[in-house]
């Protein structure tokens, strides 16, 4: 690659890390945006999971707050090619989130503050594979990169960990979402390279 | 705050891929607020991974275009018209 690795923290060698296909590392967090970054008062803010027999539940940040947290450090690929090796987050498992909520719906769309949405199947949000995230690299999720709370599914494209998320509905049918409806793979595995639909 | 997108000129080039005419001087009518101005006057965000270009007066999504390896994907479903000027037809 002849990418010298800047900081090395022992958790993995970033110079013969295994990237998938068509991908570059970067050591910078690129911000994406595809409208103006909302703000969103901590006082105001809300998540909620609504089911597809009309169920919603919902959480203040404070609830939020008192939900058991993890701290997962996972590599990131943007579909723009760069990939951030070694993230460190903390935040909310879905698991945690979904243990209460009654459902057969095998879709998701997760919908954010500003009008964003994207979807994916439900068993890609449980089993450990996502998160509700608030905190980046020890600091609070700042604005730009989706904070207050962000979305966090680091096994597929990057632009399905929606920013500023602010619920995730459940549907019987699968409900394509912002860039899925605008050219972009509908399921968007880094690993088999699925960046545009067709591919 | 800095301003995070750019005027609607920066639609030239890709919708010039696709349309034989000048489109940013065309007119476009928000389909969210019902404003009408020029391409131009569009924000617009990207370009990666989409050009994204929304109405100054509500911020909703006007217009978006993606190009993938083969393909222009174009989403005008946030435009209620687009008025283009035409020549008048020689006779
Ligand atoms: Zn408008």
């Amino acid at each position: 690659m002849g990418i010298v690795s800047r900081g090395f923290f022992g958790r993995r060698r970033e110079g013969d890390a295994e990237l998938p296909p068509g991908q570059y590392l970067t050591h910078d967090f690129p911000v994406l945006s595809a409208g103006p970054t909302p703000r969103i008062g901590l006082d105001r803010w809300e998540f909620t999971i609504d089911t597809e027999t009309g169920e919603t539940h919902r959480w203040s940040w404070a609830d939020l707050m008192k939900l058991p947290s993890e701290t997962p450090t996972v590599d990131l690929h943007c579909v723009t090619k760069w990939s951030k090796l070694g993230t460190d987050w903390q935040g909310v498992s879905l698991d945690v989130l979904f243990e209460d909520v009654e459902t057969s719906a095998e879709y998701a769309l997760a919908y954010s503050y500003g009008g964003y949405t994207t979807n994916l199947p439900l068993e890609d949000l449980l089993d450990g594979k996502a998160w509700i995230t608030y905190k980046f690299d020890g600091e609070d999720l700042t604005p730009p990169h989706g904070g207050p709370a962000r979305l966090l599914v680091p096994h597929l494209y990057l632009w399905k960990s929606a920013k500023w998320v602010r619920g995730i509905r459940l549907m019987n049918e699968d409900w394509p979402g912002f860039w899925e409806t605008a050219g972009y793979h509908n399921y968007g595995d880094p690993w088999r390279e699925q960046r545009y639909q067709g591919d | 705050m800095s301003i995070d997108y750019l005027d609607g000129n920066a639609l030239a080039g890709p919708l010039g891929e696709i349309f034989a005419v000048e489109v940013t001087t065309a007119v476009g009518t928000c389909a969210g607020c019902g404003a009408a101005g020029p391409v131009a006057s569009l924000h617009v965000y990207g370009p990666e991974p989409g050009l994204v270009a929304r109405c100054p007066s509500c911020e909703e999504v006007v217009l978006r275009l993606v190009r993938t390896p083969d393909a222009v994907w174009l989403d005008m479903r946030g435009a209620i018209s687009l008025r283009i000027p035409m020549p008048e037809p020689r006779t």
